[in-house]
């Protein structure tokens, strides 16, 4: 039964910043992890809610930006080959005979693995839904609240609706792809970083984008599929349009929720996993972890340079887990380099010993 | 140091007398947060998630909602016109005597 599923070491649930570092320290001991995250790309909150905005408490970092943080970290982990699943949500877990896990999403792909660290921040985001009644119907039939394979939209017509960053950026990368992109917002003014917004201006301009504002879609139709939505223009003869289209996409944003984690039978407390602050981030289940914002202990910060440190405790807890007859210390990079499991490997390089003399 | 009343209304409707300090650069959100309060203050304090939504029940005038509270109040659910992002409200004197609801949970 185990060949139809995806099987690793460490089985990381959320690919935020704390996640992500944890394959770094668990590739140094070898053990190759995978990850599971609700969103359709690594980075947790720093990818998603502000990847513009700047980090000033990452040591020896005196600024970094949110996003160029996951893209180091991405980097830093790449030797190490971790595995992603991304888009689906952690649903269900199964403790086997033998102590290993097997982790089910939303879209029912398993996973397994001898040791589960969940690093789920508050939890995972679920998109902000239109109040559109019966929209469910049109989910994965054009109707998407995030964009996993942008390809999915070529030469197809697009209606994307929102006023923030996720709404400028995907209009701006369609424009380029979709056959035609029409950009609804409730209101006139839309927050974005400021070249976003300059790039939509430019590409309404150039009429690349439709733009309509204020107005809202009220509704969504089609047989099996997206066919049209119902637009209203929030003008004083609230005039109403319908627009054929082939996906609608509203984009307003995530609301975190701590989800079916909070049913696994771990020992919870305000929104957060109780963990084991004075060993190693275990929580009541043994060989369940909790590493990052989704945990509490007395004293909890969150902060991601907390996280970093919980996830080293945490590999090092997993590998005498894994290997309990193994003796071990921890090796300094410096001393040991890195050797990455794609066959790469970095080292410090070595001072040669060499005479001088005059000649 | 100067200290100012302020009564949190949590959503089970009970009603919480706080002491918020005007001199530790704190917001109202972090106050809630301070004295243990269901305020899940996801996005830290950066006007992007909401969870901090409160409703101005006292006649307080807590001045104009800035740009970025004004955005996100546009993508909000349960929004009202007495609706503020506790994150964005600075704790000033001026707050002496404020009442404030936490608005439900998306």
């Amino acid at each position: 039964m185990k060949q139809d599923m995806i099987t690793t070491d460490i089985l990381i649930i959320g690919a935020g910043p704390t996640g992500l570092f944890a394959v770094f320290e668990a590739g140094l001991l070898k053990l190759k992890c995978h990850l599971i995250d609700a969103l359709a790309q690594p980075g947790g909150q720093c990818s998603e809610l502000y990847p513009k905005k700047p980090i000033y408490d990452i040591p020896g970092f005196p600024e970094v930006l949110a996003g160029d943080l996951v893209t180091n970290l991405m980097k830093q982990i790449e030797p190490f080959q971790p595995g992603f699943t991304l888009g689906e949500r952690a649903e269900t877990i199964e403790k086997l005979e033998d102590g290993s896990f097997v982790v089910a999403t939303s879209k029912g792909t398993k996973h397994h693995a001898k040791i589960v660290a969940i690093a789920g921040g508050l939890g995972s985001f679920e998109p902000r839904k239109p109040a559109i009644k019966g929209i469910e119907y049109y989910e994965d039939k054009g109707l998407a609240y995030m964009i996993k394979d942008p390809e999915v939209y070529r030469d197809k017509r697009v209606v994307i609706a929102g006023g923030g960053d996720s709404a400028l950026d995907w209009s701006i990368f369609l424009a380029n792809v979709a056959s035609e992109v029409t950009l609804v917002h409730r209101r006139e003014e839309f927050r974005g970083a400021l070249d976003s917004v300059d790039k939509v201006q430019d590409l309404v301009n150039a009429k690349k984008i439709r733009l309509i504002t204020p107005a809202e879609i009220l509704d969504v139709s089609g047989e099996d599929k997206v066919a049209s939505v119902l637009l209203q223009h929030n003008d004083e003869a609230k005039r109403m349009e319908v627009i054929e289209c082939d996906a609608f996409i509203p984009l307003f944003g995530l609301a975190p929720k701590l989800g079916p984690i909070g049913d696994w039978g771990l020992e919870i407390e305000k929104n957060a996993i109780k963990v084991d602050n004075t060993l190693d981030y275990q929580t009541n289940i043994p060989g369940i972890y909790a590493i990052g914002d989704v945990n509490t202990y007395p004293g909890k910060l969150k902060l991601i340079l907390c996280g970093f440190h919980e996830a080293t405790l945490m590999c090092q807890s997993a590998y005498q887990r894994i290997f309990p007859d193994k003796r071990y210390v921890m090796k300094y990079t410096t001393v040991g380099g890195i050797n990455g499991f794609d066959g790469s490997r970095k080292e410090a390089e070595k001072a040669v010993v060499k005479k001088i003399g005059n000649n | 140091m100067t200290d100012v009343n302020i009564t949190i209304i949590d959503r089970e409707g009970v009603e919480h007398k706080v002491l918020a300090p005007t001199d530790m650069n704190m917001n109202l959100m972090e106050v809630c947060k301070a004295y243990e309060l269901p305020v899940q203050a996801v996005c830290g304090g950066i006007a992007m998630c909401a969870t901090c939504q409160c409703y101005v029940i006292s006649g307080h005038d807590l001045g104009e909602r800035n740009e970025d509270e004004q955005a996100m109040l546009w993508e909000a659910q349960n929004v009202k016109d007495n609706s503020r992002l506790g994150c964005q409200v600075p704790i000033t004197e001026k707050l002496e005597g404020l009442v404030v609801e936490l608005a439900p949970e998306e």
